[in-house]
């Protein structure tokens, strides 16, 4: 049974809804910049969502003021997908799969008086969500570092497929906050500017906040559908990725061979900026024989948004598929890694039938699908 | 036709059962971490790395190893087709808390990249993997209670799939002093009663039960 | 030095849970990476940490924390020639 994608969302700095998204990745544009915070002398270069810009976008929506932020960062994108499909969340047919890495991290550090900090626990953060779309099903929720995005769509194409639901939407999303600043700058894997995937003078990640949605479904309600899908791990180290690439090249291998195609018109790859990790990718995309394949990385314009990652970019490759568009890897301009990758320099229109979607992280773990035009 | 749970270990209340026999009390008055290191002990585990880890892991390493150990078909399952699929309910919270006591005083602020690691629930999957050379398929789920059908209907669905041979499944939670993990080892092959040995049906009842 | 170099022991014992070690089992000349004590990269990060933690040292260049971190010895070393 073919599984469908529909109705999509993306809630970023560039935009509250996708087509706002694809149109600043056309000009060009990216979320991340350098900011200061009250908890620290030094700078930050990274992508936060504005305050005010997200309260009036939810009062549009709800005068309900008892949500924290990431909550209602979820709220309004899973809602411009209700709106857009019509997915009623009352019928048991339908699921609600969240995906994140740190949920409501932010009511750790103090930064509510008003809300149960019970809601820091990742059940009781998607049951609020639940609660607020009237769900039959109780909210799915998937941690898996930062392949948990890719791998909730990996999960709701099985539950379609093996008939548990009809329709299941997905919504990624994380927050930027003190937390994952202190401990990634501990990591010392943080850039101190806006980071270069693939790029030679790569020197890191820039942390980013998103909340991104997206209806899968049996019926046939657009022209893609995501054919197969695949997780590995690297059995190797906790945090650095394998030198050998084996968990993702096994995740990429068995995609394709699920796909019974060898076809791929372009690749949105993980692309963190970090040394090891984009390394590591040119290694697996090198044995799978896929490094002369157009490819991308989204996080020169959102920063690593974690949780948020592998929903927004699979919307985006989606996206891409559609108006048959190579998005520009931003931040890219020497090659950078020992096996050579076609990394995109230029945003084109091209006609492309296929994508392979590919995210890795910690723990080892990666994941791999194949979206293609039907 | 059912695959088969070729065995499971139960660890809580500083007991450890396996296959359903009582194997370890540890004296109720010991507390968790002092627990876990006895037990560690007890199970001739040698592995300097469980040192390093935070609770969560020490006690999913722990029952895994035992689950892994204790069966017919661990020391010779294809590698690279055995998946490791965990949930549990409090996530990594246990160890968000230390990150944020590392940092919630400016005047002794020195975030720790070794707590910082751990503050990923799924770490557990990668430390079980590495330990076990297990290459194959992953997932971790978080859910209010250990949820017999999901893990079921998820495992089933991957074992369906000619990528996965076997799979390490189970609930390994902690939260404070509050701990519980249940782990258990699937194989493709069908469920047959007339096998020697631990062997169960793999379907949600079984799973409910070895669980209660 | 001595003393330090006694007092850095116990303090990387402690630091990367390094709990079936004593101090005495650790050479002061012998590699801390690799075939030596077999720490990896978050014991590296750790040790980065460590030094502004208890030495108020701060690594400016992560590119030098290799040859700073190759041994208890040359640590010694190094926190005597940067210590404030």
């Amino acid at each position: 049974m073919a599984v469908y994608f529909g109705a999509d969302n993306i809630i970023s700095p560039l935009g509250f809804t996708t087509a706002q998204n694809l149109e600043a990745l056309i000009q060009g544009r990216t979320a991340v910049h350098k900011q200061r915070f009250a908890f620290s002398d030094s700078v930050f270069c990274c992508s936060k969502i504005e305050e005010i810009q997200l309260n009036d976008g939810f009062s549009a929506i709800s005068n309900n003021p008892a949500f924290t932020q990431l909550e209602k960062m979820c709220i309004i994108s899973i809602q411009d997908v209700v709106s857009h499909s019509g997915i009623d969340f009352n019928n048991k047919e339908n699921l609600l799969i969240v995906s994140t890495t740190k949920g409501n991290i932010d009511i750790l550090e103090g930064a509510y008086k008003n809300i149960d900090s019970k809601r820091a626990y990742l059940p009781v953060f998607a049951k609020t969500i639940g609660g607020y779309f009237g769900c039959a099903n109780t909210p799915l929720v998937i941690s898996n570092a930062c392949i948990s995005g890719l791998l909730a769509v990996i999960a709701a194409m099985r539950f379609i497929e093996n008939g548990s639901f009809k329709n299941i939407v997905v919504c990624g999303a994380d927050i930027v906050t003190e937390f994952t600043l202190s401990g990634f700058k501990s990591f010392n894997a943080m850039s101190e500017e806006p980071s270069k995937p693939f790029d030679k003078n790569r020197a890191g990640i820039n942390l980013g906040e998103a909340a991104s949605s997206i209806l899968l479904s049996s019926d046939k309600i657009s022209a893609v559908k995501i054919s197969a899908g695949n997780s590995a791990n690297d059995a190797n180290h906790i945090s650095g990725p394998s030198r050998n690439a084996d968990g993702l090249y096994l995740a990429v291998k068995r995609t394709l061979e699920d796909a019974k195609t060898a076809s791929v018109d372009f690749i949105s790859a993980h692309g963190t900026a970090t040394e090891f990790n984009d390394e590591m990718e040119s290694v697996a995309f090198s044995r799978a024989q896929l490094n002369h394949v157009p490819l991308n990385s989204m996080k020169g314009y959102y920063g690593h948004t974690l949780g948020a990652a592998g929903v927004l970019e699979s919307v985006i490759a989606v996206n891409a598929l559609t108006s048959n568009t190579l998005f520009q890897s931003k931040g890219f301009e020497l090659q950078g890694t020992t096996n050579e990758l076609n990394v995109i320099k230029k945003t084109e229109q091209k006609t492309i039938n296929s994508c392979l979607k590919t995210s890795s992280g910690f723990g080892g773990c990666n994941a791999a699908a194949l979206f293609e035009k039907v | 036709m059912e695959p088969t749970i070729l065995s499971y270990c139960k660890i809580k209340n500083n007991t450890v059962w396996l296959n359903g026999d009582e194997i370890y009390i540890d004296n109720k008055s010991v507390d968790f971490d002092a627990f876990l290191v006895n037990l560690y002990r007890h199970i001739n585990l040698n592995y300097p790395k469980f040192f390093k880890m935070d609770n969560l892991c020490k006690l999913g390493m722990l029952a895994a190893e035992m689950a892994i150990r204790n069966n017919s078909k661990s020391d010779n399952c294809e590698k690279d087709k055995t998946a490791v699929f965990i949930s549990n309910n409090s996530s990594s919270l246990d160890t968000d808390r230390n990150h944020i006591k590392t940092i919630e005083d400016k005047s002794q602020y020195f975030p720790s990249p070794s707590v910082f690691v751990y503050t990923l629930p799924n770490i557990i999957i990668g430390e079980i993997s590495i330990k076990h050379k297990l290459a194959g398929e992953n997932a971790f789920f978080v859910t209010e209670k250990f949820d017999e059908k999901l893990m079921h209907s998820y495992t089933s669905i991957a074992l369906q799939n000619k990528h996965t041979a076997d799979a390490v499944c189970g609930w390994i939670n902690v939260d404070g002093k509050e701990y519980e993990a249940f782990v258990y080892y699937v194989e493709k092959s069908n469920f047959n009663p007339l096998i020697k040995g631990f062997n169960m049906p793999h379907n949600p009842e079984t799973i409910s039960r070895l669980y209660n | 030095m001595e003393a330090l170099i006694k007092t850095l022991k116990i303090q990387i014992i402690e630091q990367l849970n390094l709990a079936e070690l004593k101090p005495e089992d650790i050479e002061p000349n012998a590699p801390l990476f690799g075939e030596g004590l077999g720490l990896d990269s978050i014991d590296a990060l750790e040790l980065i940490v460590l030094l502004e933690k208890h030495y108020g040292i701060k690594i400016q260049d992560s590119k030098d924390a290799k040859a700073i971190f190759a041994s208890i010895q040359s640590m010694a070393d190094y926190i005597m020639a940067n210590k404030k």
